[in-house]
């Protein structure tokens, strides 16, 4: 059986720094995110993603500006980790490669670059320059339930032929459902072989996270996603202290102590959600139902309390649209067309 | 009226939408296509309507006896830049439609008659041709600290030259939202959809404004850009009324192509060929006019 390496069968990546920025409209402050990164660095998480939650340089009106500026949440996570690797995500089109040297030289080691799952291409010059820098690659194939396993595979031979080590098929909706993650997982494989590895990024829209993570990991998926308390966009990402006590069961070492991410779960994180837990709720199903990017729910929320109509019908029309991750702009549009019943000019 | 010779350096899908746009211009006269590839289907098409063409680049064009007075370069803002230098020793105008920025930005709502005794003249990226208008409809009434566009393009109109340099669509979009739309600070943000049937090229354009704008003025200044742009891109429309909150003021933008090459959800192609053929007859009307070095 293939494994990340002699001591790890697979390498958990924690998102809630950067997943939970959406769930928490990019509010983090820097204490938070000490406490957090000192807490998973002490139960053994091996990779800890920080940035705002659209990646390097998604501060911005249309996704939500950042209370603390991501380059001081950066520098505060590798001071607070002893053995963690940080990494930092960016979406080519909203973020540049000057944010990727900004963050190497604030320490980061990993740099994600996430893309739609069809235009891979776009994101090679960014891959380019983190292996330049010296840096370890990811790449996000966003929307993953939106093509089938053959079209993944070449865009994930796009991505490493441009010096991408693990590409993840990201379920960026929360919309696949077992097998599909398993296909998905097994084509990337196949392609790949030991060119790159493959990983998965779950959501819990359909409330499968933990169990279409396994899925991928049976499958052949060396890294994967994985936020404390699901704190991440839409129902959040698959619950780290539940997939590593699924894992330890199973006997897939992550390298994470069961039980001490119990405590983290409870004791650090848990208190930072003054507003909340992501939860299954109705605007989180409609996503995982009708596939849409997941971090679209706090938008639609507010953009249908503001113009009086359905979220879920917002969210609705997303799908319909067929928007993409960043096509935020476009829910305040679908919103007033909904206000107006269906008009426009 | 006589018209000026023209030449066309790329005979990419932006090179050849121009040249349709170019055989209905009066005050222009595309004699010239430049390509590198020989079998090219842009070079072809511009052989049947009787244009002299090379492979050869741009060595070829300047050993003709006869030069032209405006080169239009579609090529990519590497080849731009080798190129820029030559045409200028020439004595050739180039219109830059890649995003080298080797010359000054130009916008026609906003710039048209501002660099017409320059060399060489930039059209910043398709981008900031569907924005940028209307950050400058909105400055112009009120001061705006900060502005930030989405552009959504359909994946199929997106060209191997723009993806590999994405980096240099965001920083130079942001560059004109400040230099040319008189925001204070600017940001771009791109997204390619991959949807079939292909999407219309889409923007949003938002400025934050001051306390106690006078909405109405900002409104109307908006609406009338719109009608200025349209005179040159007939497919250029705003979805709805500009919408406020406490903050900004958003503007929904949608761009339909006039479909003379790709079809037309590829407006962010037509905006750029309409704005260059915008800018290449107002150099034509001042070397007419006598204004030309």
């Amino acid at each position: 059986m293939r494994r990340f390496s002699a001591g790890l069968d697979v390498r958990l990546t924690e998102v809630s720094l950067r997943d939970g920025s959406h769930h928490i409209r990019h509010q983090f402050t820097a204490e938070q995110v000490a406490a957090v990164a000192r807490a998973l660095d002490e139960a053994g998480v091996p990779v800890i993603e920080v940035s705002h939650g659209d990646g390097l340089g998604g501060s911005s009106l249309t996704y939500g500006r950042s209370r603390t500026g991501e380059r001081e949440l950066i520098a505060t996570a590798v001071a607070n980790v002893k053995r963690a690797k940080i990494a930092s995500l960016i979406l080519p089109g909203v973020g540049t490669s000057d944010d990727i040297r900004a963050a190497a030289d604030l320490g980061v080691g990993l740099i994600r670059v996430a893309t739609h799952c069809t235009e891979a291409d776009i994101g090679a010059e960014h891959f380019h320059v983190a292996r330049s820098l010296g840096l370890d690659t990811a790449g996000f194939l966003m929307m993953a339930h939106s093509q089938p396993p053959e079209v993944l595979a070449r865009q994930a031979r796009i991505m490493a032929d441009a010096g991408c080590r693990c590409v993840y098929v990201t379920d960026s909706a929360g919309a696949l459902i077992l097998e599909q993650v398993g296909d998905r997982v097994a084509a990337l494989v196949a392609e790949l072989g030991s060119d790159a590895m493959v990983g998965f990024h779950g959501h819990e829209n359909l409330a499968l996270g933990v169990a279409n993570t396994i899925a991928a990991i049976r499958a052949g998926a060396l890294q994967v996603d994985a936020s404390t308390r699901r704190f991440g966009a839409g129902a959040g990402n698959t619950p780290t202290e539940a997939l590593v006590a699924v894992c330890h069961k199973l006997g897939i070492r992550t390298g994470v102590d069961p039980l001490r991410m119990f405590d983290v779960a409870e004791e650090v994180v848990l208190p930072l959600l003054t507003d909340g837990e992501p939860l299954l709720s109705r605007l989180a199903l409609v996503m995982g139902y009708a596939g849409v990017y997941s971090s679209f729910l706090k938008h639609a929320y507010r953009a249908g309390e503001r113009y009086g109509v359905s979220g879920a019908a917002i969210l609705m029309r997303c799908g319909e649209r067929k928007l993409v991750g960043g096509q935020e702009d476009q829910i305040l549009d679908i919103a007033s067309e909904l206000a107006d019943g269906g008009g426009g000019r | 009226m006589s018209k000026v010779p023209v030449a066309i350096v790329g005979s990419g899908n932006i090179g050849t939408d121009l040249l349709e746009k170019l055989r209905r211009s009066e005050r222009l006269d595309a004699r010239w296509m430049v390509g590198v590839d020989p079998e090219s289907a842009g070079l072809a098409r511009a052989r049947r309507y009787g244009l002299e063409t090379s492979a050869e680049g741009v060595d070829w064009l300047l050993a003709q006896r006869e030069r032209p007075a405006i080169v239009f370069e579609a090529t990519s803002a590497a080849v731009h830049e080798k190129n820029a230098p030559r045409y200028q020793e020439s004595g050739i105008r180039a219109i830059d439609l890649t995003p080298a920025a080797v010359g000054p930005y130009v916008i026609p709502p906003v710039n048209l008659r501002a660099h017409l005794d320059a060399p060489n003249v930039n059209l910043v990226t398709c981008g900031g041709q569907a924005t940028v208008p209307m950050v400058y409809a909105v400055t112009r009434v009120v001061p705006v600290d900060y502005a930030e566009i989405v552009a959504s393009i359909a994946s199929r109109s997106a060209g191997p030259g723009t993806r590999a340099n994405i980096d240099e669509f965001t920083q130079t979009t942001a560059r004109a939202i400040e230099k040319v739309g008189g925001a204070g600070r600017g940001k771009a943000i791109i997204i390619l959809n991959p949807a079939e049937p292909p999407l219309l090229m889409r923007d949003t354009i938002l400025c934050e404004l001051p306390e106690g704008v006078d909405r109405d003025a900002v409104t109307s200044s908006i609406l009338e850009m719109e009608e200025t742009v349209q005179a040159y891109v007939p497919g250029y429309r705003l979805l709805r009324e500009p919408q406020y909150d406490d903050e900004k003021v958003a503007i929904f933008v949608e761009v339909r192509g006039a479909g003379d090459f790709l079809p037309p959800y590829a407006g962010n192609l037509d905006i750029m060929t309409a704005a260059a053929v915008r800018v290449g007859e107002a150099l034509a009307a001042a070397t007419t006019e006598g204004a030309m070095r």
